[in-house]
């Protein structure tokens, strides 16, 4: 199957190739603070050495996330970000030659289609979509949406997962597994949480090829601890607050750093 | 304790189930097993009718409203006076069964998100009486409106937080209490309050709820000689009403109505009729209707009645609604507000906002059976934490008043 843009296997597996410790995958919503400057900002990630961006989708009721993200989610919408000019973030991604993928809530990809969304994905060069209120159980419109496309599917686990959850989790997922490396919603944090080690090697133990770990990563060092023993480093809140408070070019200058956490 | 609905989650025909960050799912499974095991252990249900009986004051009354029913097309209308209840609405039923599970569960903490407040008081009241820690989340817009319910759980011992995201009502305060369970849950147990949310939260609130219908049933035929041509109750996310309805949804012969907030009228786009003006689609937790605009986001739902003011509904009702089983109908913030005031002229009885949406539908229907008619309405709350807003409408405080 051919595809219009890189999926995350293939980039995750060019890190390691390269002898890097893991890859760094960097989250901003579209339509913050603007659709044009957050394609702008999403560019810049890409230049400054993130290997994978998160194009997140803002929507109205964000449960999984914490007051960083929801602000910068209500001032997109309060702007009239639409669901159509997540396609605009990912190509323009692709373009500059990084891998994007979309982080959704399920309603919004639900309500435009999940065939349709599967579709317009792949044709703007994106590699999949992270779910974070998807459970595999519910998954089955999309299932078959990623598999008709090759898609990747990138379900969460967290630390109060059972085995047999992580096993459902890591059968039902391709590209990567999404841990949360704690119970809680996005967000900075003074420390990562110890659950986030447990957690890579149950899902290593559950056969797991490759697992990023996100969720209060927002320092080098930081970064440098989880790349340690996960595949890849995500980081969501502290580049939407850097984008709000420093600008395009403080966002560079720490995804910069956080790449050199990463190298 | 028999469940006579036979729907027992996770899906209800194409609605339901769990769309919930894999986080809270291990919560949930333990939610589930010890309600199922609770519902047959008998340790259990001797504790929750004990507690029934001798601290909310079930079974509560059936009342004939004569001089209301004349403004019913002449049928005979009975009121099911869970307005009576401790803490004043039916909200208590379910907070009392929640709470005796968190005990079983071994949590220490409950939170609740809360509309009108009568979730957030009744949820305050029984932390209080199992020496639990309480917090309950409430839009900013609704401790305004509420102030009276804020001042109750405060008193109560609980810590209120006013929410002041996105539209500053109840469904910004369901995920702000969403955001607290995930981040707490090993002592937290988060009592959701309605008929929504993932399972099996649906299917275990109407099992609480539905000791309303159990005895609504018993008691209109005894006092009606049998069972009523038409019930009805209002409709926010559905614990009332499928607590009474789901007694009758074998009973062919029986119509039944659910009454949701028309707001300032379907055509206004200010309503929170998610039947009339929604569609289906995913929100806190579960596939249901809906208020929403063509992307998928969530439309801010309005009425006058807090506890009505919520864009969408329990998951069993969108499936009694696509089957035809339940009829769902809007009723306007004006129509309401005036068969609030009929029943207290007429009957001495003060509705609660939301209630007076289920007595205006009543009276349509009323009309539309005739004199022959029984009616069955459920009287969910009474209306005490509405004075402000009913002062307000009617115009009813002197000028120069000073509220203290």
């Amino acid at each position: 199957m051919t595809h219009s843009g890189p999926r995350t296997g293939t980039t995750l597996a060019s890190v390691a190739e390269a002898g890097r410790s893991a890859a760094l995958i960097g989250y901003l919503p579209v339509g913050f603070p603007s659709v044009d400057g957050s394609v702008e900002a999403m560019v810049e990630l890409v230049r400054a050495g993130v290997d994978i961006i998160e194009v997140g989708l803002p929507y109205s009721d964000p449960g999984m996330d914490g007051p960083v993200i929801q602000h910068a989610a209500e001032a997109a919408l309060e702007c009239g970000v639409r669901t159509k000019d997540v396609f605009t973030a990912v190509e323009a991604i692709a373009a500059a030659g990084g891998t994007a993928v979309v982080m959704s809530y399920w309603n919004l990809v639900l309500q435009y289609g999940v065939a349709d969304f599967a579709r317009d994905l792949d044709s703007a060069g994106g590699g999949g979509i992270i779910t974070p209120d998807l459970i595999p159980d519910e998954a089955g419109d999309w299932m078959a949406a990623s598999d008709d496309y090759d898609l990747d599917r990138i379900f969460l686990a967290a630390p109060s997962s059972t085995p047999e959850r992580l096993d459902r989790i890591v059968g039902a997922s391709r590209g990567f597994v999404y841990a949360a490396s704690t119970m809680g919603v996005t967000g900075v944090r003074s420390e990562v949480d110890d659950h986030a080690r447990g957690l890579v090697s149950r899902l290593g133990e559950a056969g797991a090829e490759r697992v990023c770990v996100g969720l209060g990563v927002s320092t080098r060092d930081q970064a440098a601890e989880v790349a340690a023993y996960a595949d890849g480093v995500i980081v969501g809140s502290a580049l939407v607050r850097a984008l709000d408070s420093d600008g395009v070019a403080g966002l560079g200058r720490l995804a910069a750093e956080l790449a050199e956490g990463c190298a | 304790m028999t469940d006579v609905s036979e729907e027992t989650g996770p899906y209800f025909g194409a609605f339901g189930g769990r769309f919930i960050p894999e986080a809270l799912i291990p919560a949930l499974d333990e939610i589930e097993e010890t309600w199922r095991k609770s519902q047959v252990d008998p340790a259990f249900t001797d504790e929750l009718l004990d507690y029934q009986r001798n601290y909310i004051g079930r079974p509560s009354l059936l009342t004939e409203a004569t001089r209301f029913a004349k403004h019913c097309g002449g049928a005979r209308v009975f009121l099911k006076r869970e307005d009576l209840n401790h803490t004043g609405s039916h909200k208590i039923n379910n907070a009392l069964g929640q709470a005796l599970l968190a005990k079983r569960m071994g949590k220490t903490r409950l939170i609740a998100e809360t509309g009108a407040g009568q979730h957030g008081v009744a949820t305050a009241t029984v932390a209080a009486l199992l020496d639990m820690e309480c917090e309950v989340y409430m839009g900013e817009e609704d401790t305004q409106r509420q102030a009276l319910n804020v001042a109750r759980m405060r008193l109560l011992g609980a810590k209120v937080n006013a929410v002041t995201n996105g539209t500053r009502t109840l469904k910004d305060a369901m995920n702000e209490a969403m955001r607290d369970w995930v981040a707490n849950v090993d002592a937290t147990h988060y009592v959701i309050g309605t008929v929504a949310g993932p399972h099996p939260f649906p299917a275990m609130v109407r099992s609480f709820q539905n000791v309303i219908g159990v005895e609504a049933r018993e008691q209109i035929l005894e006092a009606a000689g049998r069972l009523p041509d038409a019930v009805c109750a209002c409709v926010g996310g559905g614990s009332n009403a499928m607590g009474l309805f789901a007694a009758f949804l074998g009973d062919e012969q029986v119509k039944i109505y659910g009454f949701e907030a028309g707001g300032e009228g379907v055509e206004s786009g200010r309503h929170a009729a998610r039947f009339s003006g929604g569609r289906p689609g995913v929100l806190h937790g579960s596939a249901t209707y809906i208020l929403q605009d063509s992307d998928g986001q969530t439309r801010a739902s309005h009425s006058v009645s807090a506890g009505l003011d919520y864009p969408s509904v329990g998951p069993e009702h969108s499936h009694l609604h696509d089957t035809g089983r339940v009829t769902y109908e809007p009723v306007v913030d004006d129509e309401a507000m005036e068969a609030m005031r009929l029943l207290s002229r007429t009957e001495g009885i003060i509705p609660a906002i939301e209630s007076a949406h289920a007595l205006a539908g009543a009276m349509r229907i009323g009309r539309e059976l005739g004199s022959d008619a029984v009616l069955l309405i459920n009287l969910s709350g009474r209306g005490d934490k509405d004075m402000t807003t009913a002062a307000k409408w009617f115009d009813y405080i002197d000028e120069g008043a000073v509220q203290v």
